[in-house]
């Protein structure tokens, strides 16, 4: 297990962290995605645009071992790897936060992010009980990390709202110091103040040499976050800008395509 | 309240969290006070019918006490089987079948054993037998897919149709006499069956709350995308999760045989309904996710002092079934008010 909780991530900031090689994916006759390449640096945030179908879910479940891809590539800090399950990416740190599957409501902050992992410590020096000091320190201190502060570390994440919640997905997948955080669609289900703390959080990932990537629909969100952008239509790579050298004019024009 | 400058958190999220847990608090224990409601209210009866005490009564508590020994061993099996999202129908017959396996046993095994010895085998025997039915359980619901439901219907059918044909289709009458002291003596005025059942309970209140096993048993309950996710083995815990209810099963037929000095296949058959009504009064919802053993504690003490209670006042007892199914119906409806309270998320 990585050493919990270092806020900086071990790969300089610039640097390639994940390279994608003409990476392709058919399911029977679809070819939901076609030789496609992507780079993501350390401390860079790159956004996935494209209309319904373009292969955004696909690319993203083939980066963190949920499909195999048909053919292509993926390199890891320049290592090639290939991922049989999800787990094995996660164990590499690459890390999915899903939309509200990812916690358990009925628990605490830190009791999720140690899910299936939990400290232990001896009661009168012999009875193994879970660690729940540790746990609530560790909720605090990641959740500071993430410049979140809250107060209630004994309510179970039901009684947070959902950008909170999402804030405490991102907060495990960074205490257990994922370097590429995949995210799909963190925004959508979320009012606009929620989807403002989301952004902050997208920064402080950056700001920490992680890298960033996410789907959206929302211009304004990628304008907001993103360092550059990846346009997808019908599963082939129909461009990709630095969003301080694009508009959004010429992302919709990608979109569509014509 | 340094919070309260935070620009992240507005300040009035804070109180209404607080109000929102206090409310969450005294829901969570409802059932201790249901328990000192109905209490309060039988001695008030006592007082004014009998003008003697309900409560005070040494015999009373313990009528009351033995009277819960087994619906609550079968109920802390059903609170974690229910707090994961499942149920199991099959825990009363495999009481029964506990309970016949151990009087045979117990009968076989002393003249070899003597009485002791003969004991502790028929009584270890007797809860692994308990622990096949519930690891049957375990690979329909964790490796077939089976609905909780149904498989453990379907082995309800057959624990039942077992218990009946290794006991002959009688009761199995025990003889042998440190078992029946088990089942009837008393330490300070205490029954030996109440001081195995509260340290039994202890070890389970113990393993919901302090354990991974407990702790992973919680987010199953609630998400099991999430718990699966996180890297917890589901098939595995629920094999265990199981073969645990058939065992505290297995214990309730055992304490039951010691009690009457007979094993009977039909032992546990009024009881497995009493123990699911335990755990909903005791605060879990069917729904899963939640519940804890000491409110399991508390709802299988309100259905016992009400059956007892009932019976103390000269009530006819039917009323009992009234009075219990009253108690659960208030108990459901207190569950989905506070889940809609919280926002209706535990459901999803
Ligand atoms: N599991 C699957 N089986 C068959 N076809 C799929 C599967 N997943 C995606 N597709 C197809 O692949 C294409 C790309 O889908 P997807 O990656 O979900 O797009 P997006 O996320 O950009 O909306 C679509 O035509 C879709 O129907
Ligand atoms: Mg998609």
């Amino acid at each position: 297990m990585s050493p919990p909780n270092t806020p900086m991530v071990n790969t300089p900031m610039g640097e390639t962290l994940l390279e994608v090689r003409h990476l392709s994916k058919n399911f029977g006759p679809v070819q939901a995605l076609s030789d496609l390449s992507m780079k993501v640096h350390a401390g860079e945030v790159v956004a996935l645009a494209g209309d319904n179908g373009a292969g955004k879910t696909t690319l993203i479940k083939a980066i963190s071992g949920v499909y195999a891809p048909s053919s292509g590539e993926i390199l890891l800090k320049g290592k090639s790897v290939s991922f049989a399950s999800p787990q094995e990416a996660r164990d590499q740190g690459i890390e999915t936060i899903y939309q509200d599957l990812a916690l358990a409501d009925n628990l605490t902050i830190g009791a999720n992010i140690f899910l299936g992992r939990e400290p232990m410590r001896r009661a009168f020096g012999f009875l193994p009980v879970l660690d729940r000091a540790k746990m609530a320190e560790a909720a605090k201190s990641t959740m500071a990390l993430l410049d979140f502060h809250v107060s209630r570390l004994d309510a179970p994440v039901s009684n947070f709202s959902g950008g909170q919640r999402q804030a405490v997905a991102i907060g495990r997948a960074v205490y257990w110091n994922a370097q590429i955080l995949i995210m799909d669609e963190p925004t959508a289900a979320l009012g606009v103040p929620e989807q403002r703390k989301v952004i902050q959080l997208i920064h402080q990932l950056k700001a920490q040499g992680r890298g960033v990537i996410f789907i959206s629909h929302n211009l304004q969100d990628i304008f907001a976050v993103a360092d550059r952008i990846v346009v997808l239509r019908r599963g082939v790579q129909a461009g990709e800008r630095r969003i301080s050298d694009t508009t959004h004019d010429e992302v919709v024009k990608l979109m569509v395509g014509g | 309240m340094t919070q309260t400058s935070d620009p992240h958190v507005a300040p009035q999220a804070d109180h209404a969290d607080t109000a929102r847990t206090f409310l969450q608090r005294v829901a969570d224990l409802r059932a201790w006070l249901f328990l000192a409601f109905l209490i309060l209210g039988f001695e008030v009866w006592s007082r004014i019918s009998f003008g003697g005490t309900f409560l005070f009564n040494p015999f009373n508590i313990q009528s009351i006490a033995v009277f819960a020994v087994a619906p609550l061993l079968l109920a802390t099996g059903q609170t974690f089987v229910i707090i994961s999202g499942g149920i199991d129908l099959s825990m009363g017959f495999i009481m029964g079948l506990a309970a016949v396996v151990a009087a045979h046993v117990i009968n076989w095994a002393t003249p070899g054993m003597g009485f002791g010895m003969a004991v502790l085998f028929g009584g270890l025997v007797a809860v692994l037998v308990a622990a096949i039915p519930g690891m049957v359980n375990g690979m329909l619901v964790a490796f077939l897919k089976v609905p909780p439901f149904i498989g453990t219907l379907g082995m309800f059918g057959v624990a039942r149709g077992v218990a009946f044909l290794l006991a002959g289709g009688t009761t199995v009458p025990v003889k042998n006499e440190v078992f029946a002291a088990l089942g009837n003596g008393r330490f300070y005025g205490v029954p030996y069956i109440v001081i195995v059942t509260a340290i039994f309970v202890l070890i389970m209140h113990y393993l919901l709350s302090q354990t991974k096993f407990g702790q992973h048993n919680y987010a199953i309950g609630a998400n099991a995308q999430a718990a699966r996710r996180a890297g917890i083995n589901i098939k595995w815990h629920l094999l265990r999760l199981y073969i645990l209810s058939g065992m505290c099963a297995g214990l309730a037929g055992v304490l039951y045989a010691a009690r009457f000095t007979a094993g009977a296949a039909q032992a546990g058959e009024p009881l497995l309904l009493d123990s699911v009504a335990a755990v909903v009064i005791g605060g879990a919802s069917l729904f899963g996710g939640s519940g804890t053993i000491l409110g399991t504690v508390a709802g299988a003490l309100v259905i016992a002092v009400i059956q007892y209670g009932l019976v103390f006042i000269n009530v006819a007892p039917f009323w009992q079934f009234i009075s219990v199914g009253v108690v659960i119906i208030i108990s459901v409806l207190i569950d989905q008010a506070q889940r809609r309270f919280s926002g209706g998320r535990q459901s999803e």
